[in-house]
């Protein structure tokens, strides 16, 4: 598709001996929400600092606004806004002094820089901070800050790192409908992150990435189709007995898997699942019957769980 | 019409500046009050009583001869200051230049702002020592209107190489002995208390490399006639040729960090 905002063909990444993106490939199309799912140093970084056009490309090719990076980098990020993992505002100015001088970079004039701060405070609902110092603002009011921050230059496409690690519950849902109404407004959306309710919850597509490479891509519900079964039956027992009680449950669902802590069984009727345990006499300290995650697809295309 | 990318960096040092200016100019001012009034005079009471100054000082008092230097020795002090922390905070810290370098700015044209802001404040520094040695009769002088570019210029033949250098700093641990053992020392011993012909021979070559020597030499020079600076082409290009490798690195350094 020729209007794809961002195209990746065999993209890599190397730092010296060490490996970070791996040939991936990968489409993002206008006004979508496009997901980097995966643990810490999956390559998810080294990738959306690709596509920011402030890390050269290895090999392969990538195209952002169908420019080259390598050659109009500063064009492309006059285009896009930039979430980073960690915020980096300027501790020293306010919280309209932020946005201002930051859209001075984008050689947006004074007078326009001050009507955007205003729009942009109100949207990030920091209006009554705007004259605050930044150090004292909490995490999640700092994320709110240096989303506002990107927007500044009015983006087409906003590139966010692992947007609401490290904030509480209660932040990540403001942000996330902050991001929301973005998206309803046109904007295109990538972002990274590791924690599967995020993606479930913002990403239209996302790609599983793995070790630098990408292990699967859909959208939420398709992977978890393709991957999983409709429900998880978690079953956990006192500490050691897993092995021995993980013999006598086979066959029981489509598939099982021996975690540490738990025994995970995939069957898309979960309750069902569960009776036939009991009718074997085995009888764990707890059980859950849940619907797939995506965490369960991660678990099945990687071995191994995705939170750190 | 767009402003130079240059100058949007500029924006940012200034805008912060504007918080701490009052007394960065009152240090600037300050500073070298106290050493006119404590060496100049004080020490030049003693210093002008003995025969032999009237040779080593080529026949000037000793508030003539140190006056003049305080301006080099200031625009070495401030410039060098300003590279250390204050620099590699802007990327280890507050991650200042990596938030620029995601925006339109290219991390050459963030080397090129933050030389033109030490520029700036460089300059700022140097005018107020000019101020101070206006107000006495023996340096109240239109020379002194030369002496501040080839102080400024002095101040930048140490901010841009130690720019580039802190630069490329993991953390700020090595930052008081920049200051402890070479900006210190050239202070002391770089030709502003006393002329470098008295050092031990092995040293003088020392400070003829040194960037503090030459533009002490300008300033003197500028500020009392009856100096010879002698070859002034030969200092400026010593001068300029520090400013114009430090610049360079700068651009080089900023972007290796920040286009990993």
């Amino acid at each position: 598709m020729s209007d794809a905002v961002i195209i990746a063909s065999d993209l890599r990444k190397q730092f010296d001996n060490f490996v970070a993106v791996d040939g991936i490939d990968f489409e993002v199309r206008p006004g979508e929400s496009f997901g980097f799912l995966g643990p810490n140093g999956a390559g998810k970084t080294s990738t959306m600092r690709m596509i920011g056009c402030v890390s050269p490309i290895t090999s392969g090719s990538l195209t952002v606004f169908g420019l080259d990076p390598n050659v109009d980098g500063s064009e492309i990020r006059s285009r896009m806004g930039v979430v980073p993992q960690s915020d980096q505002l300027d501790p020293e100015l306010t919280v309209a002094e932020n946005l201002l001088i930051y859209g001075r970079y984008f050689d947006i004039s004074r007078s326009e820089c001050r009507r955007r701060t205003v729009e942009l405070l109100d949207f990030v609902q920091l209006s009554d901070r705007a004259n605050d110092q930044v150090d004292p603002l909490s995490g999640g009011m700092k994320r709110r800050l240096t989303i506002a921050r990107s927007l500044i230059n009015e983006p087409e496409l906003l590139l966010l790192d692992e947007p609401t690690t490290g904030l509480d519950p209660q932040a990540r849902h403001v942000l996330w409908d902050r991001l929301y109404r973005l998206k309803q407004r046109g904007v295109t959306l990538v972002l990274t992150t590791h924690y599967m309710d995020e993606a479930e919850q913002l990403c239209d597509r996302l790609v599983v990435m793995d070790e630098g490479r990408i292990a699967a891509e859909g959208s939420p519900r398709n992977l978890i189709d393709r991957y999983s079964t409709r429900e998880v039956l978690e079953l956990r027992f006192a500490i050691g007995e897993n092995d021995a009680n993980a013999a006598t449950l086979e066959g029981i669902g489509e598939r099982c898997e021996l975690l540490p802590d738990r025994i995970l069984i995939y069957d898309d009727d979960g309750e069902e699942a569960l009776g036939e345990v009991h009718r074997r006499g085995v009888d764990p300290v707890a059980s859950l019957v849940r619907r797939s995650s995506l965490e369960d697809v991660f678990l099945r295309l990687t071995g191994r769980a995705l939170v750190d | 019409m767009s402003t130079p990318t240059a100058v949007r960096v500029w924006e940012n040092h200034l805008l912060r500046y504007r918080k701490i200016w009052g007394s960065h100019l009152l240090g600037a001012f300050v500073q070298p009050v106290l050493y006119l009034v404590g060496m100049g005079l004080g020490v030049g009471a003693l210093v002008d009583r003995s025969t032999d100054s009237i040779v080593l000082l080529d026949g000037i008092t000793y508030f003539e001869f140190l006056a003049p230097a305080l301006l080099a020795t200031t625009a070495m002090m401030s410039g060098g200051q300003t590279s250390l922390w204050e620099v590699a905070d802007g990327f280890i810290w507050s991650h200042r230049y990596v938030a620029m370098a995601s925006t339109p700015l290219r991390p050459r044209e963030i080397a090129d702002g933050l030389a033109l802001w030490h520029t700036t404040r460089i300059a700022l520094a140097v005018t107020a020592v000019a101020g101070v040695l206006a107000l006495f009769d023996e340096t109240r002088t239109w020379g002194l209107l030369v002496a501040i570019p080839a102080a400024v210029l002095t101040g930048l033949a140490f901010a841009l190489p130690i720019s580039a250098w802190s630069s490329t700093r993991k953390n700020g641990s090595s930052f008081p002995a920049v200051i402890r053992f070479a900006l210190i020392p050239m202070f002391l011993f770089g030709g502003a208390f006393f002329p470098i012909d008295q050092l031990p021979e092995w040293l003088q070559p020392v400070a003829y490399v040194t960037p503090l020597w030459h533009g002490i030499e300008l300033c003197r020079g500028a500020v009392i006639p009856s100096v010879d600076a002698g070859p002034v082409a030969v200092h400026v290009a010593v001068l300029l040729a520090y400013a114009v490798v430090g610049l360079l690195a700068c651009r080089a350094t900023f972007a290796k960090a920040l286009r990993p």
